[in-house]
């Protein structure tokens, strides 16, 4: 499933640091539960996050088993150019997904 | 004792609302949220971080979807949620007259569904249903909890009643022995909430993901070992009524985040 939301500030001023919050739907299976038969259930977290402001890389994380389901990201990025921030994530299970949020910042 | 007098005076005459004595008065009540970390009230209250919000925008797409042999979305009927669907949880469980039994919101709006868009009901517990009832629930936050309990209602109310203090399960306890005699108090790493529903669908991190009343419900069966009733079964909904009731005067605070 790839919904998510993201919250960005409506308007920024250029050089001043924003926060960046993205709430991402993901079951981030642990891999080490079994099923009620006893069977592993194959570990499928969100194996990358990157987020990149106008086509630069500004954030990455590497999440692994010890992340909650429904993972909240919250980090600062310092304000350029209006643009876009691009976030992209990747599964254990290969699924991509992505969202998009746009920055105003005020000359 | 009054509780067969209340009973008595229904089989006889069915008149008014059978005597309702309240063992937590108004006052007394605490939504389930003040028993919570200071961390995780403050999760719950965030409107960005409570990870119920994702359920509740997953309604609020669908409310606009049309569905069923009639291609017919909720809002082409209900209009704008904000609006139409303010202080309707509020009121639910609710005995509904046409279908003859006690709906509950998840009830109701399958019924809708399947009645007015004609298309299949949605699963309990599916992302679809839970979305649906968090964005109807959440347009009633901050409204107080007021159920009707009288007429075609009232037989449902003493059955819930009946069920909340009947002893059940291996463990041989009644939801009152926990939630009402030892609210606040301990249990292993717990503190016991006084049990009212005026969250749901919650956002449960044991279940690292939203459920609803009857999910919870089911829980605390499994907890005092007994047999868990079905979705939707009577026991269920009876049960749903009597704590809605119980908690009259509680303000919806609908996405809720539990331990």
């Amino acid at each position: 499933m790839a919904d998510a939301r993201v919250q960005v500030p409506a308007q920024v001023r250029r050089g001043e640091s924003f926060e960046v919050k993205i709430l991402i739907r993901h079951a981030m299976e642990t891999g080490y539960r079994l099923t009620d038969e006893g069977k592993p259930i194959a570990r499928n977290v969100i194996r990358e996050l990157t987020c990149r402001y106008n086509g630069v890389l500004v954030f990455r994380a590497e999440p692994s088993s010890g992340i909650a389901a429904n993972p909240l990201f919250t980090f600062f990025v310092t304000a350029g150019d209006s643009g876009e921030l691009v976030f992209e994530w990747v599964d254990d299970a290969g699924a991509r997904a992505s969202e998009r949020a746009s920055v105003t910042v005020a000359p | 004792m009054v509780r067969g007098v209340g009973a008595l005076l229904l089989g006889l005459a069915c008149v008014a609302v059978p005597a309702q004595e309240r063992s937590l008065p108004a006052g007394a009540l605490r939504s389930g949220s003040t028993y919570l970390s200071p961390e995780l009230r403050a999760m719950q209250e965030d409107g960005f971080a409570n990870p119920g919000m994702l359920w509740v925008e997953k309604g609020a797409k669908l409310w606009g979807v049309r569905a069923g042999a009639d291609g017919r979305s909720c809002a082409d009927c209900h209009g704008d949620a904000r609006a139409s669907m303010r202080g309707v949880a509020a009121r639910y469980p609710a005995f509904d007259r046409a279908a003859n039994r006690l709906l509950d919101l998840e009830g109701r709006i399958n019924q809708c569904r399947a009645e007015r868009q004609r298309a299949a009901p949605f699963a309990f517990e599916s992302e679809e249903l839970l979305g649906l009832t968090a964005h109807v629930a959440s347009q009633s936050r901050g409204l107080p909890l007021k159920v009707a309990v009288d007429g075609p209602a009232a037989p449902h109310f003493a059955r819930g009643r009946m069920l909340f203090e009947r002893r059940i399960g291996q463990m041989n306890l009644a939801c009152l022995h926990c939630h009402e005699w030892n609210a606040g108090r301990r249990l292993l790493a717990e503190t016991i909430s006084q049990g009212h529903p005026n969250a749901y669908p919650i956002y449960r991190l044991e279940w690292q993901s939203a459920g609803s009343l009857q999910r919870r419900l089911r829980a605390c069966y499994s907890g005092v070992r007994a047999e868990l009733p079905a979705y939707n079964s009577a026991d269920l909904l009876d049960l749903s009524l009597f704590l809605a009731w119980r908690a009259e005067g509680l303000a919806i605070e609908t996405p809720g985040v539990r331990r």
